[in-house]
């Protein structure tokens, strides 16, 4: 089994402004990342030599792929729609990347889109997955509640400090995305403001809950190669990991609620391909799902940025803030830029780009050097993670 | 002798007080408080909580039938027998049958039931009961009806009640009726429906039974006769030569209410809770007509006569606080509807999972025992295929794992969902559920879990049905 390493690079990215985009569809969406990735890498439409086209939502698209031929004319080549839940974006980053590496293509598009504002409600919905009754008025905050209260039990955190620790991430990522200007929320908040803000899935509240917005994102992926004659900064893939559990683990006896087998294989599949042994000094930036502010927190301690039980401290000291020793979702994150949950996996990867290029668009939230970064999406009840690290430097 | 082998009552843990109704049209209170069924509740699913109960000591295999009795029947054309024997976890080879439209509909099943034992035509019938009628708003109905179930196994041996003699009368007269199109109860001259009516005939049968089988007033430990209200209850027990101190079972109109088919079969089980070895009990019911019924109570009562099963009902229990709430709980009031369901209702899906989901099956594993729900034919311990046993989990009690409360995916009548993780006491299995019948504040991990079957959702132009976890209900304690 080969490692991803240094195979394939990244020439170009674009991604729209993240918000209630209620003027666009997803055809406006879909061009407008696209075009800011192939201005970012010198080439037009035509060079596109194959697509993969990431939307969750499929019966607002019209189904297939459409989207990406419609929108962007990219009339006779292949184009393949995939959706993985939230990791979505990271799926079309990933196959566009073995495509590349393969040797089929030379050059091609990862794009990820998502128009949640034209579904009528704010929310993703109520009840989940194929079955009439199982997940009935299941939602996505009452999912990632339950992994709350049951860190709480397990650490014997009680409700107040474990929300008080919880408003920090909150706190944290809302003021790196006041910086960040293609972010939905650009306001400050304060932790007071966190804990006392209405109830959305106990006990997670209105700030603990990522937003709902619109958003595209698109990738230009080229063998390592030739990624010099498209820019003297290109970004090369270190590694890419990615990892199921079962449909319903909750219903796994045993089951932590705390660990997720899915979280700790995918991020130690990209390490292991990037050549990182020790995440938590070796990681200059790292993007992660914050979909609620536990989640966040369950990340640090599941990917070894923390150890078991520990993220607390280290959420204290401001391990994870701008000026910490490993910045965590330096552009807002999910929380600030809403979950559209196609483009999220490719936002993200588009924020640890620009950092490593010196590129953050606020020189504020520019994290010096730069030389390696993750990105990662968590998907579905959650079932499925997916990490991608990248970095400045081949080897 | 065929007769009663076991019983068991379901009352919604939900009470209005009469008096909420009374303030919200500014008229006169009957008194007391109603039970309401929740939500999530109706005559199926609380017959399915009721047998529950009274399956606890019955083997499966000695039932190879199941009745239900109501007049407020989920389906007119589908049979709501084979959906509560499904449930229940029967064997598919069973007579199921409803019986409808009548308020004597709980007496005529467990009649024949019983003559079905008798005869050898059939081994063990489980019989249930259950109704949740609506009265007009602002009617008396509305304050004296209330909603319940009962049900009673029906076999051979260890019977804890005969049936020594019956008598029935019919009376074809339109005191009370609804139409396929009402969602109400609709009556004639109340003093009519009264005197000419209930009590003429159930003083008529009644009186009639006793002389023929010689039996008086002081031969009977209790007469168990469902009530119009409390006077002319009173006035027809002792017409009849009882001592209404002593001798009557109280009608619980002050606790319940008239809860229909099931009213004279949960005032019986109530009846049992308190009867010794010996015991004569005059049963009655009322509808076009009358049942009356003699039992007697054996030796085999002392096996359940601490259970009080009536009594842990009467006193779990939940305030609805408002009018408007019920109203709203029983569909007689649209609030704003919630998000659209990401669901998929199926009729081929849920026949397909009715084990897992109706059965309430999981699957334990033949190599290494591990269990898990929904049925897993790939073991997700060991990932032996194929290789299970289905395990019964609707029956085992379980503890909160974690959970949340969720105010995004409720009703706006109901706004917060109770969403669990549940071990279950049976291989520590993990159920994935919600929690009803609770208050959400007052929810915690660790804390003591049953299962209840409830009504989910409409989808697809059918009802879809799924258990839920709620607190255990033992009265208080």
């Amino acid at each position: 089994m080969e490692s991803i390493k240094d195979k394939v690079a990244i020439v170009g990215m674009g991604c729209t402004r993240f918000g209630e985009r209620w003027d666009v569809g997803l055809n406006d969406l879909a061009i407008e990342a696209a075009y800011e990735a192939y201005e970012d890498a010198g080439i037009g439409p035509e060079d596109i030599q194959s697509c993969w086209f990431g939307t969750v939502y499929n019966p607002l698209t019209g189904g297939g792929a459409t989207v990406a031929a419609d929108a962007l004319k990219l009339h006779g080549i292949p184009i393949t729609r995939v959706e993985d839940w939230c990791i979505t974006g990271h799926e079309a980053l990933r196959d566009a990347c073995l495509a590349v590496a393969s040797g089929m293509y030379d050059i091609v598009l990862a794009l990820g889109v998502e128009k949640l504002k034209d579904t009528g409600f704010p929310g993703l919905g109520t009840g989940r997955g194929m079955y009439p009754v199982y997940e009935a008025r299941r939602t996505a905050p009452g999912s990632f509640a339950l992994m709350a209260n049951r860190y709480f039990h397990e650490y014997g955190i009680s409700p107040e400090e474990g929300k008080r620790i919880l408003a920090k991430i909150a706190v944290k990522n809302h003021h790196n995305g006041s910086m960040c200007p293609k972010a939905m929320f650009h306001n400050e908040i304060t932790e007071e403001q966190v804990i006392n803000a209405p109830i959305i899935a106990w006990p997670l509240g209105l700030f603990d809950c990522c937003g709902n917005s619109d958003g595209a994102a698109a990738a230009i992926i080229v063998r390592s190669d030739m990624a010099k004659k498209f820019r003297h900064d290109p970004v090369y893939v270190k590694g890419l990991g990615l990892a199921y559990d079962s449909m319903l683990p909750h219903n796994r006896p045993g089951f932590s609620w705390t660990r997720f087998e899915s979280l700790i294989s995918s991020s130690q599949q990209a390490y292991q391909q990037a050549g990182i042994t020790n995440p938590r000094e070796e990681l200059d930036i790292a993007i992660v799902h914050d979909c609620f502010s536990i989640t966040e927190l369950i990340i640090y301690e599941n990917f070894g940025f923390s150890p078991w039980g520990h993220a607390k401290e280290d959420i204290e000291s401001g391990f994870f803030n701008l000026d910490g020793g490993l910045p965590v979702n330096t552009d807002g994150g999910l929380k600030c830029f809403g979950h559209p949950i196609g483009a999220s996996g490719l936002r993200m990867t588009y924020e640890v780009y620009k950092q490593i290029q010196g590129k953050a668009d606020t020189p504020a939230r520019q994290v010096k050097d730069v030389k390696l970064g993750l990105s990662h999406t968590f998907g579905g009840p959650p079932v499925v993670s997916a990490v991608a690290i990248i970095g400045r430097d081949i080897g | 002798m065929a007769g009663i082998t076991s019983y068991g009552v379901f009352i919604p843990i939900y009470r209005l007080s009469r008096d909420t109704i009374a303030q919200a049209w500014g008229r006169g209170s009957l008194g007391g408080e109603r039970s309401v069924a929740n939500n999530d509740e109706d005559s199926i699913t609380m017959a399915v909580n009721a047998a529950f109960e009274c399956l606890e000591e019955i083997d499966r295999q000695s039932i190879d039938g199941l009745f239900f009795a109501t007049t407020t029947s989920p389906y007119i054309e589908k049979q709501c027998s084979a959906l509560v024997a499904t449930a229940l976890d029967l064997g598919d080879e069973i007579i199921t049958s409803d019986y409808t439209n009548c308020l004597r509909a709980g007496t005529t099943a467990l009649t024949l039931a019983v003559d079905a034992v008798a005869s050898g035509s059939a081994k063990g019938i489980v019989v249930t009961a259950a109704d949740c009628r609506l009265g007009y708003p602002r009617s008396d109905f509305e304050q004296l009806f209330g909603d319940g179930a009962a049900a009673f196994t029906i076999g051979n041996s260890q019977v804890m009640a005969t049936i020594e003699a019956r008598y029935s009368l019919v009376n074809e007269m339109t005191d009370l009726w609804r139409l396929p199109s009402d969602t109400f109860v609709q009556t004639w001259e109340s003093r009519w429906v009264r005197d000419e009516g209930y009590s003429a005939h159930m003083y008529k049968a009644a009186s009639a039974l006793m002389k023929r089988v010689g039996l008086e007033a002081k031969d009977f430990s209790k007469v168990v006769f469902p009530a119009l209200d409390a006077r002319s209850h009173r006035q027809l027990a002792q017409r009849l030569g009882f001592d209404v101190k002593t001798q009557v079972q109280d009608p619980m109109l002050t606790t319940i209410g008239n809860t229909g088919v099931a009213y004279p079969l949960i005032m019986l089980a109530s009846a049992l809770d308190e009867a010794k070895p010996g015991d004569k009990i005059l049963l009655g019911a009322y509808g076009d007509g009358a049942d009356i019924l003699i039992l007697r109570v054996t030796e085999e009562i002392e096996r359940v006569r601490s259970k009080q099963r009536v009594n842990k009902y009467l006193a779990s229990k939940l305030t609805i606080p408002s009018y408007e709430r019920y109203l709203s709980y029983r569909g007689l009031l649209e609030t704003v509807p919630g998000e659209t369901f990401r669901l998929f209702p199926s009729a081929t899906v849920s026949w397909r999972e009715r084990n897992s989901a109706i059965r309430f099956h999981g699957s334990r594993c033949k190599r290494c025992g591990t269990v898990a729900h929904p049925i897993q034919r790939v073991c997700p311990n060991c990932r032996a295929k194929d290789e299970f046993d289905e395990v019964r989990l609707s029956d085992k009690p379980g503890k909160v794992f974690t959970f949340s409360l969720d105010n995004l995916a409720g009703r706006s009548d109901d706004p917060t969902i109770v969403q669990t993780v549940v071990e279950s006491e049976l291989g520590s299995a993990r159920i994935y559920c919600l929690m009803t019948d609770c208050i959400p504040l007052e929810v915690k991990i660790g804390m003591p879990v049953e299962m209840t079957f409830r009504w989910l959702y409409d989808g697809a132009g059918f009802h879809n049905y799924y258990w839920k976890c709620r607190p255990i209900r033992n009265g208080g304690a």
